[in-house]
């Protein structure tokens, strides 16, 4: 049967694709970025640690889904995906290589589970699907991985509250548990954390409140998946809101998570960065 | 199952929207109001449209149903002008990328700083929350 074997958090930001492009990800700036990267840049390398499937949680930033259709949760079940043009052109990153068959199983699972999906078949994917792939296998020819995408409306509102992208987190669990072959899956959830990008408050930060956000992850308790919208937007800036994306991770890693890394590092152009590495454990092994 | 669902008012919800400082909810009158003109930056996602659009920006807009303060918004690059007329960010940066311009300096451009007060700013850390978390509570 196939498995959840870790939970993944990414920030997406365009700028770390631009810096990976223009080799500029060692200088000053850039650098401290980066080097929370490579420890599980090397840990995704070691054997048995490659995944064979992410599902990869992001939102759509008006690339495949413009104001015409709005689909609050979609899954990519197609073969592949290709980069698509955001204005200065596709990033130079391979094509996403899909599992239609694990897509489709999930898909199928979820709307019997009560989760209606929209199912995606053709769809280019922005950066907020590549930028964290960039960040973890770096630049190569060809992701080592399949991936499935899966995207959350986290820009027109209301987007999906916590405790139901927790929830459906859950049932993503169950579907791929469910799977009948003997396949690794981690759940990757993007975007965040603190950030605003209009208006005259852009630029929020809110440290103390990423990092209660980040302990909240790791452990038994589930007190996120109950934050209202407007506290993320009060405290985390109008473009915080994407962090619900992460509670579709921790659903899927089940009831207890150990914590395998933790980097969160200000600024990074607009944004607060966040990288956090779970795994899923019984929640009986905690304070063990 | 854990799925324990809460009502929410949708009244409620969305009149709290008003009270954060400096933020313009992306909801869906705006998204209503907004509407070509998030449809006419996603048209520059084409290189053909960019470079038509490069050539006569005038000549562009009205070829899509915007008001007059939408295309004005758009000509000046105000992109606070262009949020007030339902724009959105993800939308309107097709608008600045095609201007080969970055998500700090838009960002930047709608907080009256200068790009180097704003940069700076962001190094130090970012913008506080405290005092702009809510109009009514100043807290």
């Amino acid at each position: 049967m196939a498995r959840v074997t870790a939970g993944i958090t990414s920030s997406h930001i365009p700028a770390l694709g631009a810096a990976i492009q223009t080799g500029t990800l060692h200088n000053d700036y850039w650098g401290p970025v980066f080097d929370g990267y490579e420890p599980i840049k090397a840990w995704v390398r070691e054997p048995g640690n490659m995944p064979d499937v992410v599902i990869l949680v992001y939102n759509d930033h008006a690339s495949a889904f413009d104001m015409n259709i709005i689909p609050t949760f979609a899954i990519g079940c197609a073969e592949v995906f290709k980069p698509a043009d955001e204005g200065w052109g596709p990033r130079p990153v391979p094509d996403v290589i899909g599992h239609p068959d694990l897509a489709w199983h999930i898909a199928q699972s979820l709307i019997l589970d009560e989760f209606d999906m929209t199912i995606i078949n053709e769809m280019d994917v922005d950066h907020g699907l590549t930028v964290p792939l960039s960040m973890m296998f770096g630049r190569v020819e060809q992701w080592p991985c399949r991936v499935i995408p899966l995207a959350v409306n986290v820009v027109t509102y209301p987007p999906p509250s916590g405790n139901r992208c927790w929830a459906l987190g859950e049932a993503i669990g169950r579907a791929v548990a469910s799977f009948p072959e003997d396949i690794s899956v981690q759940m990757w959830g993007t975007g965040g954390m603190s950030h605003q990008l209009q208006g005259p408050r852009a630029g929020l930060i809110n440290a103390a409140w990423d990092n209660m956000f980040l302990d909240g992850l790791i452990g038994e308790s589930d007190h996120l998946r109950r934050i209202p919208h407007i506290e993320y937007l009060r405290e985390t800036g109008s473009e915080g809101i994407e962090m619900v994306m992460w509670l579709i991770m921790r659903g899927a890693l089940g009831p207890a998570t150990r914590l395998l890394h933790r980097h969160y590092h200000v600024p990074c152009s607009n944004t607060a960065i966040g990288h956090i590495v779970l795994e899923p454990i019984a929640p009986s092994s905690i304070g063990a | 199952m854990t799925d324990k669902k809460e009502r929410i008012d949708i009244h409620a919800y969305l009149a709290e929207f008003d009270d954060i400082p400096g933020t313009r909810v992306f909801t869906a009158q705006r998204a209503r109001k907004g509407y070509w003109l998030n449809q006419f930056a996603m048209s520059l996602m084409k290189e053909e449209n960019r470079s038509r659009f490069l050539a006569d920006e005038k000549a562009y807009l009205d070829e899509w149903e915007l008001t007059d303060a939408a295309k004005a918004a758009v000509l000046a690059r105000d992109y606070n002008a262009m949020i007030d007329e339902g724009g959105n960010i993800y939308f309107l940066s097709k608008l600045f990328s095609t201007d080969k311009k970055s998500f700090q300096f838009a960002a930047g451009s709608m907080t009256g700083m200068s790009q180097e007060e704003y940069a700076e700013m962001m190094l130090k850390g970012g913008r506080s929350p405290q005092g702009q978390r809510s109009i009514k509570g100043g807290y």
